[in-house]
């Protein structure tokens, strides 16, 4: 069986830091431990921001296999932000239609954004290794990150204004401080039993077959799934397409089967083309696993910070691991950067605690009822199952109950950062909630999107302004995106006031991460003020 | 809206004869399945999670109290 993935090796070399020998070592702002996805966009965002960033890699290549495969619109967006996002979106196989079969027939379909007027798909599908191989070239063009692999932290040590990491290299142990350490080293993160905190949660029993598969095929570019199909029975299945020609297979196995016989391909491809009908594939992995669904009590410990799988993990289905961990970075990268710079209180980073573990929360319960529902515990579970999946077949109510996954959407925040509204609104965004993207036009005359100018206004917070007359007077270091007016940009479709409920003189505050942090109808500077002083943890009402 | 307890039904009788005769002839597996295809399309009808949850909870406290009372007369 081939082996997947870019075999791209990254050099160990060889830092100044080891080179010390009075016992004193190099002092950082940040170090990041763990160069997958989450890491390396950690990285970049702190860097675009002007943070020097050592990140750590235990290995010295690209991880094998495919892994995440999903990436979501708002992952999408933030590797925009990033300066990658096209890179992906190229590479990768874009979708948003999804389809249910139960048996040989199909139960139903849906659309993951059925509305036009946003830059970015519901998702592409791309193997994690190509993501991380692009964020590897972007973190080449900045010289403020410091990536070193086959540095292996075995030691830490927290004081009251950093932590000391010992990190084990070919060339022997050295030692480093960091103000901030940010742990994403993944779920079995070393970081984490360093730090002596427990990782609870619920182990399901039953174990799934995970394929990636290379050959030729015209199936659409959606994903499929299959409740009890006649070439798996009484089990579940998911076929879905990655670039490259590989297609991703779960096969959902029964909870006593053999681990290692199961991954053995003399026994997995039989199985497979039982599925496609032919027998015309080559694999490029396989791997058998079980589904944890936990999470750490706290992100944050002393100046140490966890993030992506590290902190908490999900199911696989519902693309909510990966993504969940990109929306992390986002949300710590800005809140770091201004503690680092002095311009909020360390405090702020208990609001990354706060709004990241109730989107992990939400992550874990949305996932473990997807499993739940694959994969019954009890007699009476399965049983109602049973009647959700046949009652689907005409009723538009259980259709909707039937539960092949839950798709991840941007996590809403019921966060300390949130100014209440006090205006009447009908709809729009919500503060607390991600911006929704529509399409713009520019000066220039040529089309843009709103996720694209607001990335263009920099990495700091951001007035989204209706225009009404005169502009209003943003606060100190804000940038301001007009719409509408003389002077603004144009709503071509009306979908930016449609989408943000807004008339004229309707503001709207955006986070760096762009979420809403407040919304004004009749915005007055002292209001803004104080809104801005909330988000930035400056005026704390926690 | 609560969950409504008092006597909704004209002729309650009837509904209960319902219920009831629709088992008829079933194995207990059958029944089972009747049951929760019965109440999941009951639920749905509700339609309100407050209520549902409401139902829950009476039926479930009802059940193990009896199941207690049971106990002792035996």
């Amino acid at each position: 069986m081939a082996q997947a993935g870019i075999q791209s090796n990254f050099g160990y070399r060889r830092h100044v830091d080891q080179e010390r020998r009075d016992g004193s070592i190099s002092e950082y702002p940040v170090v990041v431990v763990g160069a997958g996805p989450v890491g390396l966009s950690l990285a970049i965002a702190l860097a675009q921001r002007g943070q020097g960033v050592v990140l750590l890699d235990d290995a010295d290549r690209i991880g094998e296999g495919s892994r995440a495969i999903c990436f979501s619109k708002r992952s999408l967006e933030f590797w925009d932000r990033l300066g990658v996002g096209q890179r992906m979106v190229d590479k990768g196989v874009v979708w948003s239609v999804g389809r249910i079969f139960h048996g040989a027939s199909q139960l139903y379909q849906f659309d993951l954004l059925p509305e036009q007027g946003h830059k970015r798909p519901a998702f592409i599908n791309l193997q994690q290794f190509h993501a991380e191989a692009y964020l590897v070239d972007r973190v080449r063009e900045l010289p403020a990150i410091d990536l070193r692999w086959r540095n292996k932290v075995t030691a830490l040590e927290q004081r009251n204004d950093g932590a000391i990491l010992t990190i084990e290299t070919p060339d022997g142990p050295y030692r480093i401080g960091a103000a901030y350490v940010v742990a994403c080293d993944g779920a079995r993160s070393s970081l984490r039993q360093m730090v002596g905190a427990d990782f609870a949660g619920k182990a399901f029993e039953d174990q799934f077959l995970i394929a990636d598969v290379r050959m030729t095929a015209e199936f659409p570019t959606e994903r499929w799934f299959w409740f009890d199909p006649p070439f798996h029975a009484g089990r579940s299945a998911l076929l879905h397409k990655q670039p490259d020609d590989v297609w991703r297979i779960d096969l959902q196995l029964d909870r006593d089967a053999d681990p290692v016989a199961e991954k053995l391909p003399e026994n997995v491809r039989p199985r497979i083309a039982r599925m496609l009908g032919h027998d015309r594939f080559d694999f490029e992995w396989i791997s058998l696993y079980k589904f944890q669904c936990r999470r750490m009590d706290k992100f944050v410990h002393g100046r140490v910070v966890f993030a992506g799988d590290a902190a908490h993990q999900v199911s696989p289905f519902g693309a909510r691991g990966a993504n969940s961990g990109l929306e992390d970075a986002e949300n710590l990268a800005w809140k770091l950067d201004r503690v680092l710079k002095g311009q909020s209180p360390e405090s702020l980073l208990e609001s990354y605690h706060i709004e990241r573990s109730a989107a992990a929360d939400e992550n874990i319960r949305q996932s473990t009822r997807s499993t739940d529902f694959m994969a019954p515990a009890t007699p009476q579970e399965a049983r109602y199952r049973k009647a959700v999946l046949s009652l689907a077949r005409e009723t538009e109510f259980a259709k909707r109950m039937v539960n092949g996954g839950r798709l991840s959407v941007p996590s809403t925040y019921d966060s300390p950062l949130s100014t209440a509204d006090r205006d009447e609104w009908q709809a729009g965004v919500r503060p607390g909630a991600s911006m929704m993207d529509a399409p713009i036009g520019l000066p220039s005359g040529n089309g843009s999107y709103l996720t694209d100018v607001f990335a263009e206004r920099g990495s700091g917070f951001t007035l989204l302004e209706f225009m009404n007359g005169a502009a209003v007077d943003p606060p100190n270091g804000v940038a301001t995106i007009r719409i509408g007016g003389e002077g603004g940009l144009a709503d071509p479709a009306g979908l930016a006031f449609a989408r943000y409920d807004a008339k004229p003189g309707t503001v709207y505050l955006l986070r760096p991460d762009g979420y809403v942090a407040a919304r004004f109808r009749h915005p007055d500077r002292a209001a803004m003020q104080a809104a801005l002083a909330r988000a930035t943890g400056n005026d704390r009402g926690y | 809206m609560a969950l409504s307890t008092t006597s909704n039904f004209a002729s309650p009788d009837d509904a209960f004869r319902a219920v009831v005769e629709a088992h008829r002839g079933l194995s207990d597996e059958q029944s089972a399945d009747l049951d929760a295809a019965l109440v999941l399309i009951l639920a749905n009808h509700i339609g309100d999670i407050d209520v549902l949850r409401e139902a829950i909870s009476l039926a479930k406290r009802r059940m193990l109290e009896a199941g207690q009372q049971q106990q002792q007369q035996q």
